[in-house]
This record gives C-alpha cells, sequence and structure tokens, in this order.
C-alpha cells in the first residue's frame, strides 16, 4: 500500500456522533418538533389511473369546522418542475405541477386540506366532489410503446420529454467498436432476457415535513429527505419564492435509500404555511407511501454475450426497457446508470452496445432507490455470464476473473455513457476484486459446493456467485462544501451540507477531520445540513458522501490545519513547516508542545487577532468504483419452489472503511434489501393500476428471522484519489442478491429465474416447465 | 376519559379520548422515542413495555392502559448511565438511522428479562416484529449477544 496508514481516529470503530440520542429516544426526528397551532395536511389521491377532473368541489370540506386551508389545481402555482431531488439543471422532465388537472396514476394529487386535526382533514377530503372524466390506460412497457398508445403527458407546457407523443421519456443509444462485427467474430455468443418488479425502499420513517414560518417570516422545512439544498431550490422555484426565503432543516431521518432524494410533501406544506402562517404537519401513512411515494424502476433488460473460445469477452450488447411510472424523476438516469455502472465491470471487450428507452405509464412513479439502475442491469449481466462459463465449460470464477477491469485499465464507457449526458474518462486506480472473489469462494466453499447439487429430502443444495462495481459520486457534477471553526477550547465546529441519512456520515467525515487535525473525536461538534448555516452539498445520492463530501472536509481540515501551525509558531519558538498536531495539540521536533486551546486563545484575543477556520470545495473530476464478489449457498424445494438461503458472503473492496462496523453495516442493510427484492418484495398492481398491497403484512421486507447468516469482508484496499484512501460503500452491495441468488438456484436445480422476485410460485413452475 | 398509567416509574393522569391508541397518547404526552412506522402493527417502531412485555402501542387502546405500568426508552437509562443494551447498540454499530432503535432496544429488553442467555434463534425471534431496513440485523443481533453477557457479568438484569 502507498500511503502512510497509521491513522489514530480513521479505521476505528468510534461511537457514532449521534448514537446516544438515537438510543435515548431524544426527539431527533421531523415530527418530534411540537409547535403549538399545527395544522395537519392529508391529501386527496386519485381513484382512477388516467383521468382529467372536469369539475372540483370544494365547499362543503371548506365549510367544515377545523379546516382552515384547501389546495386544488385551481389555487395553486402551475409552474412545471421535477420532483426528482438532483442538481441544477436536472436531468429528469419538468413534466409535474403542484396540483394538476390531469391525473396520471392511481394516488396522484387531486386535492390537499389543512385542518386543525388528522382526523378533520381526512372526513374533509371525503367531502370533496371531483367529477372526472375517465381515460384509457397505459399499464405496461409494452402498452406504453405500442403505436396509438394512450399519451401519458400530452400537456404543452412540460419540457425535456424525449417525445412525449410516444410516451418515451429518455432514449440512450451508445456504441463502442461494432458489435455486429464482434458477435460474428465470436465463438460463443449467449442472450438473456430479465424482467424486475415494482419493489419499494420503505425507509421505517415514511415521508414527513414540518413547515413553519420563523420570526423573520421566512419559510422553514424541517423534512425527512435526503437533499436539503436541492428541496430549497426546487420548493422555491415550484412555489415562485425567492430562495432566500427558504430555510430547510434536516434533522435526524428514518433512513432514505432515494425515495427522500425527491420532493414530495414540501411544496403542499410549505403553501400551507404561507397561506395560513401556521405551521403545518404532513405525514405520509405507510399505506400512501406505498401508493404514492416512490419505488424502483422495473425494467425489462436483454444482454447478449460473444466470447472467443478463450473465454475472452468479444462484444457485449445491453437493451433496457425502463417503466417509469407517471412521471419522467430519474427516468433518463436510471437508464443510463443500468449500462454506466455495469459495463465498464467487463473492459476487454473491444466492442459494446448500449441502447434502450425509458417510458411513462399510469402506474406508481418510480424513482432513485439504492443501486439506481446498476440492480436492474447486472442481474442480466451476470445472469449471462454464468450461462457464457457454462457453455465455454469454465468455472464462472475463471471467466470473472479473465475478464474483469484491472487497476491501470479504463473502459471507453467511462467517457461515453455518464449521468444523462457523456460521461468522464476515467482509469481505474484501485481494484481488489480478484482478492475479493478468492476470499469469498473461499468463505462459502466454492470449490467443494459447486455443481454438487447436493439432495438433502426434497431440497437440492447450490451455491451461486456474481461481480460487480459502482461508483463514488457523479464526476464532474456533484459538488461539497465543507467549513471547520475552531473554538477556545481546542474544538471545531464542523459544518457540512452533507446529509447523514442514518448512514452514518456525520460520523465518518467527524473522523476524517479529526485524523487531520490530530483531536479525539469529541473534540469535533456536527452541524450537517440546514441550508442556512452549513455550506453546499448535493446531498446523500450515488454513493458520493464519504469520497466527495470526504474530499471537501480532508481538505477544509488542511488549511485550518496550516492555520494552527502558523500561529504555535511563535509559541513554540518554532518554523511553522516542522511542526505537527498530535493528542489535540501542536508539537515541536523537539518535544515541546502547546494545547491547541492555548492557539485558539492566541488567535482570538492575543495576537494578529482572527477565527481560526476554513471552508473548502470539491467536485471530483472521476468516480472510482468499489468492486464486490457476492456468494450465496442455498437451497430449493424441488417440491414447493421455496428457496432457503443457507449462508450469505460479500466481499467487497471500499479502499479504507473510515469506521468498519459502519462500512459492514452499510453493506449487511443493503444486502438484507436486495435478498427481499430477490425473494419476496412485489408491489401487486391491479388491472386498474391501483397498488393491491400496500402494507407491510401484504409487502414483505425481510424480518431478523427472514434472513441467513451474512459475512461482509471488508478486502484491503487504498484508492489513491480518495480522501484518507477511501471510496464507496452505500449501494453496492443491494446489487448483489438477485444475480447471485439466481445463479445459485440454477447450480441447484437447473434452471434459470429471470423474472424477480423468485417467490416459490415462480421456482416451482420453472422447474416443472425444466 | 382520563386513565393513570404508571409510566417509566411515575404515575400519571392523562384525557383521552375514545378509540385513541396508546402510541398517540404517549407521543402527545412528550414519549416521543415511540415512533410511528405503519400504524397497523406490523413494524415495531411504536413497541413499548406494557406491563413488563414488549407490544405494539399502535394496536393498544389507551383505555386498555389505565392501571397499567408502561416504559419506554427514556426511562431506560440510569440518569447518563445508558443501559447495557443501549451501550452495545452503539458499540456493535447497531444503531444507523435510529427510527426502529428504541422499539429493538426494548424488545431486546423484554427478550434479556425472561432469558438472560439467549440463543441467536432466539435473538432473531425477539427482533422479528422489529423491522430495520438499515442493518439487515446482523450488529442488532451482536449487540444483543453482547448486552446479555455484560449484564450476565454485571448481574445487572
Amino acid at each position: 500500500m502507498p500511503e502512510d496508514r497509521d491513522y489514530a481516529v480513521v479505521g476505528k470503530n468510534e461511537r457514532k456522533v449521534d448514537g446516544v440520542g438515537l438510543v435515548t429516544g431524544r426527539p431527533k426526528f421531523v415530527a418530534d418538533l411540537v409547535l403549538p397551532e399545527t395544522l395537519h395536511v392529508k391529501i386527496l389521491g386519485s381513484p382512477l389511473a388516467h383521468a382529467r377532473i372536469v369539475d372540483i368541489d370544494v365547499s362543503e370540506a371548506e365549510a367544515m369546522e377545523g379546516v382552515v386551508c384547501v389546495l386544488t389545481h385551481t389555487n395553486t402555482p402551475p409552474t412545471r418542475h421535477t420532483t426528482a431531488g438532483q442538481g441544477y439543471p436536472e436531468p429528469s422532465p419538468y413534466d409535474a405541477r403542484m396540483f394538476d388537472p390531469k391525473l396520471r396514476f392511481v394516488g396522484d394529487r387531486v386535492a390537499a386540506v389543512a385542518a386543525e386535526t388528522e382526523s378533520i382533514a381526512n372526513e374533509a377530503l371525503k367531502r370533496i366532489r371531483v367529477e372526472y372524466d375517465e381515460l384509457p390506460t397505459v399499464l405496461s412497457i409494452d402498452e406504453a410503446i405500442r403505436d396509438g398508445a394512450p399519451v401519458v403527458h400530452d400537456e404543452k407546457d412540460s419540457t425535456g420529454i424525449y417525445d412525449a407523443a410516444k410516451n418515451t421519456v429518455a432514449d440512450v443509444d451508445i456504441d463502442v467498436g461494432d458489435v455486429a462485427v464482434g458477435f460474428e467474430a465470436s465463438d460463443v455468443v449467449v442472450e438473456t432476457t430479465c424482467e424486475t418488479q415494482y419493489a419499494q425502499h420503505t425507509p421505517i420513517e415514511p415521508h414527513v415535513v414540518l413547515a413553519y414560518l420563523d420570526s423573520d417570516e421566512r419559510l422553514v422545512l424541517r423534512t425527512s429527505t435526503q437533499v436539503p439544498f436541492h428541496v430549497r431550490r426546487i420548493v422555491a422555484q415550484t412555489l415562485g419564492l425567492p430562495l432566500r426565503r427558504i430555510r430547510v432543516i434536516k434533522p435526524r431521518i428514518g433512513g432514505g435509500f432515494g425515495t427522500k432524494q425527491e420532493v414530495l410533501l414540501e411544496d403542499i406544506a410549505g403553501l400551507v404555511t404561507l397561506r395560513t402562517g401556521r405551521p403545518a404537519l404532513m405525514a405520509l401513512t405507510r399505506a400512501e407511501e406505498f401508493i404514492a411515494a416512490r419505488t424502483r424502476h422495473p425494467m425489462r433488460v436483454r444482454v447478449k454475450l460473444g466470447a472467443k473460445s478463450d473465454g475472452t469477452l468479444h462484444a457485449i450488447e445491453m437493451e433496457a426497457l425502463s417503466n417509469t411510472g407517471a412521471y419522467g424523476a430519474h427516468g433518463l438516469t436510471v437508464l443510463a446508470n443500468t449500462g454506466s455502472k455495469t459495463l465498464p465491470l467487463y473492459n476487454k471487450a473491444p466492442n459494446a452496445h448500449f441502447f434502450g428507452q425509458a417510458v411513462y405509464t399510469n402506474l406508481p412513479v418510480p424513482g432513485a432507490y439504492r443501486g439506481y439502475g446498476a440492480t436492474q442491469g447486472y442481474f442480466p449481466l451476470e445472469t449471462a455470464m454464468d450461462e457464457l462459463a457454462e457453455r465455454l465449460s469454465v468455472d464462472p470464477i475463471e471467466l470473472r476473473l479473465k475478464n474483469h477491469i484491472r487497476v491501470g485499465e479504463t473502459s471507453p464507457i467511462f467517457e461515453k455513457l455518464g449521468e444523462g449526458r457523456e460521461g468522464v474518462s476515467q482509469t481505474v486506480k484501485s481494484c481488489e476484486l480478484a482478492r475479493c472473489i478468492e476470499l469469498g469462494a473461499e468463505r462459502i466453499g466454492w470449490a467443494e459446493k459447486r455443481g454438487k447439487r447436493r439432495p438433502d429430502g426434497p431440497w437440492v443444495h447450490g451455491v451461486g456467485m456474481s461481480i460487480m462495481m459502482q461508483g463514488s459520486g457523479i464526476p464532474e457534477i456533484d459538488m461539497a462544501a465543507a467549513t471547520i471553526k475552531m473554538n477556545e477550547d481546542g474544538s471545531f465546529n464542523l459544518l457540512i451540507g452533507a446529509t447523514d441519512i442514518g448512514t452514518g456520515s456525520d460520523t465518518i467525515l467527524a473522523q476524517m477531520a479529526a485524523e487531520v487535525l490530530g483531536v479525539p473525536l469529541d473534540r469535533m461538534i456536527v452541524t450537517s445540513s440546514d441550508t442556512d448555516i452549513t455550506p453546499f452539498d448535493v446531498g446523500a445520492y450515488a454513493s458520493s458522501t464519504t469520497y466527495v463530501s470526504g474530499t471537501a472536509v480532508v481538505d477544509a481540515a488542511k488549511k485550518v490545519r496550516a492555520q494552527i501551525l502558523e500561529v504555535a509558531g511563535p509559541l513554540l519558538d518554532a518554523d511553522p513547516g516542522e511542526l505537527s498536531l498530535e493528542n489535540a495539540a501542536v508539537v515541536a521536533p523537539d518535544g515541546s508542545h502547546v494545547g491547541l486551546d492555548r492557539v485558539c486563545q492566541r488567535a482570538m484575543y492575543e495576537a494578529g487577532q482572527f477565527q481560526i477556520g476554513a471552508t473548502a470545495s470539491f467536485v471530483p473530476s472521476e468516480s472510482p468504483p468499489p468492486f464486490l464478489a457476492n456468494f450465496v449457498e442455498l437451497a430449493v424445494d424441488t417440491e414447493t419452489g421455496r428457496v432457503k438461503l443457507l449462508h450469505y458472503v460479500s466481499a467487497v473492496d471500499c479502499g479504507v472503511a473510515i469506521h468498519p462496523k459502519l462500512a459492514e453495516g452499510q453493506m449487511e442493510g443493503s444486502i438484507a434489501n436486495g435478498i427481499g427484492y430477490a425473494l419476496t418484495e412485489e408491489m401487486l398492481i391491479s388491472s386498474r393500476g391501483r397498488v393491491r398491497n400496500p402494507s407491510f403484512f401484504d409487502y414483505k421486507i425481510p424480518g431478523a428471522l427472514d434472513l441467513p447468516p451474512i459475512d461482509v469482508i471488508l478486502v484491503d484496499s487504498f484508492e489513491p484519489t480518495g480522501p484518507m484512501g477511501a471510496k464507496s460503500v452505500g449501494e453496492i452491495g443491494i446489487n448483489g442478491p438477485i444475480p447471485t441468488i439466481a445463479n445459485a438456484i440454477y447450480d441447484a436445480v437447473g434452471v434459470r429465474l429471470r423474472e424477480t422476485p423468485f417467490t416459490p410460485e415462480r421456482v416451482l413452475a420453472a422447474i416443472r416447465a425444466a | 376519559m382520563m386513565i393513570t398509567v404508571s409510566i417509566n416509574g411515575a404515575s400519571k393522569r392523562w384525557s383521552i379520548r375514545t378509540g385513541e391508541t396508546l402510541l398517540s397518547v404517549l407521543r402527545r404526552e412528550g414519549y416521543l422515542s415511540v415512533k410511528c412506522g405503519c400504524g397497523t402493527g406490523d413494524c415495531g417502531a411504536c413497541t413499548v413495555l406494557y406491563n413488563g412485555r414488549a407490544v405494539n402501542s399502535c394496536l393498544l387502546l389507551a383505555a386498555k392502559a389505565d392501571g397499567a405500568e408502561v416504559r419506554t426508552v427514556e426511562g431506560l437509562a440510569a440518569g447518563d448511565r445508558l443501559h447495557p443494551i443501549q451501550e452495545a447498540f452503539i458499540d456493535e454499530g447497531a444503531v444507523q438511522c435510529g427510527y426502529c432503535t428504541p422499539g429493538a432496544v426494548l424488545s431486546a429488553f423484554d427478550l434479556l428479562s425472561r432469558n438472560p442467555s439467549p440463543t441467536e434463534g432466539e435473538i432473531r425471534e425477539a427482533l422479528s416484529g422489529n423491522l430495520c431496513r438499515c442493518t439487515g440485523y446482523v450488529k442488532q443481533v451482536r449487540a444483543v449477544q453482547a448486552a446479555a453477557e455484560r449484564m450476565r457479568s454485571d448481574g445487572d438484569a
């Protein structure tokens, strides 16, 4: 390893900075702030998948005692915008308005009521009379792209839609070399098409916002968001307010996973508060969350691989069709990521083609979801790799080792395919994937278990594997800033726009600053995600925080460190260049030292007085991929189709883990989420577009009894461009379970599952059809 | 109607509305560690100890709690000294977003008060009513094991 990695704080399992408050249940979350006179806001959702509002009569609702404000399309701003909390200008179409006279999915906003209590608001919703003109619906990808299909977005004022008349939100088509020639010159060609389902993030805290006016009549939005600065900008745009009139505060939030990278409630609660002058609390119920919040994009993805007889990939083609539901939030970028986060992994193929479309339907609205398209892409890619290995009669591990990207290598895909536009060229500077594969294979017992089809009553055992990469932020787009200022007891305020959504980013960013400043973690006072106080950061998405925000923090800390040494020089009668910082003191080469408190007191009160402090910003020029090898051992019940996971192993190269337990936690949580996605989670939708299972009782996410032993191996690695050697770890794990389990099912019973989730019905049907 | 509840060791008289759940009353009275994640008894974020047993407070009518003993995590630490389960949840990395944490801690408390040496299966059973989307339960299970060990050696259960 090239760098000095003798860290004092980084790489240690420090106590999470917000840990004590969370285990003692202190009121840290949005709805825990109780303000007098708070109104409760509820939404009337569309009962129809596609309709126009012919007439809406709210007079009876408005007349109810306790009803304070009713909002509909007739009394709210018509500004088109996107709900996607992305950097400006957003790569998502401006196809949404606050309340639209046209409704495009069951649950779409018809009206909102603000009332003295939640029950009055709910009662008032029932008294709103709406006359609908029901329209023909588009309820699948195939229906959306059919000639003469009903047009979901026929309005004139939406912008940024690729071809609205054909329900096409986005279209991507990039080429490297010539795949037709490549397949022609291949000795073996395999092709597979996989379909993924509607699935939801289900943070245990549903979306919630509390809006209120501060003493200067500014609108404060205390909200459960991953993107406070984007919320401020999009709410200002939607409501036509100057940005400076809005303050967004993100307190602790109860998980995000992508669904809170979206502005779903803040515009309504904000407008209620502006209209009434009163605080407004708006919280989705779990059912509303399932019906009207965001989901993962269901996709149909076809992968074709061509290889030489020695196993070298020669051509890869991936075609993706993505259902982006009633609105195009994240439609283009999730689609692009399906190729851009998967194809560079197999950079040995000189010919590659990625193309696809994202289409509108009258179905629930997908958005950002951990994995962000890569999850959908790896299912067919890693299934096809397994099939190719079989055709070539080589071990699937050998085929991957022969073809995966290595240190010093690049892929033309990096440059051709970016975040809704061209990408950024980069070479890989850290990759321990071969080691990940080796360690994972050893842990699962690959050599002994593979291909044995060991029976156990009606059960048959199998093992499967897959590999993958993700990114670390969006290069040349993402921006993060950090401010550090010093206090005269030798402590520091760390002010960061970075958004801790439960990941522990407040802690790991403070660890990085403490490391540079030579202080224990408890000297860092972290304030994050308050648009009035903290500097800008795009927020928590795209696996960006550790790498992008982390670099900003390290740079700010280095500037502060230089100031401290300048001030300490005269105190120690030494040249600042020879001084070092350790144990909360400045140390001279002769061993004499002065405490940081003394240094700050001098700067504040004695000589050359100034505030020791600095701000640094960072925009990454590349997005170093973390790498992952997944293995699973499972058993399939050939009589019932049930799949039982016995052991799941994930070996990951995320660079230096700033906080190993939190890094493992990111992996364990994303694997659990991925296992649910692979086996049980599926939003069932009726023939009229209604979500049929909007509860945790009917939509099964894994509980503590539903998961196998999960082993996470953090493989030793160092990313030279990363802060203290770190890359990212937030998303990659969720991509693993589907292809890994699918390949293990094949190993056990010889059938390929190409549609998720792998329910007993689907597995049994596949076994019987074989 | 009025109910009398012993909450975290203190006796309180609360006015409640017909049909109101214990969850709703507890939050109104300032016990904000008790969270709502579904309102249908499926997620366990609203778990409290009701006469010593972990229950979903969203399913319990407040009227039923008249005369009952209720405990929330606000009543778990002894002053500044965290309960060993709370300590272990922090030290093992079992807290991510923290929204499900109070409920999971109370389910673990219920388990360890009845069974000081649970197996991993028993721990998973005890936590099975507390959905967590962040952790995959790996570190929660380890935290309960670590807490059990500490409570046994401290004689602290």
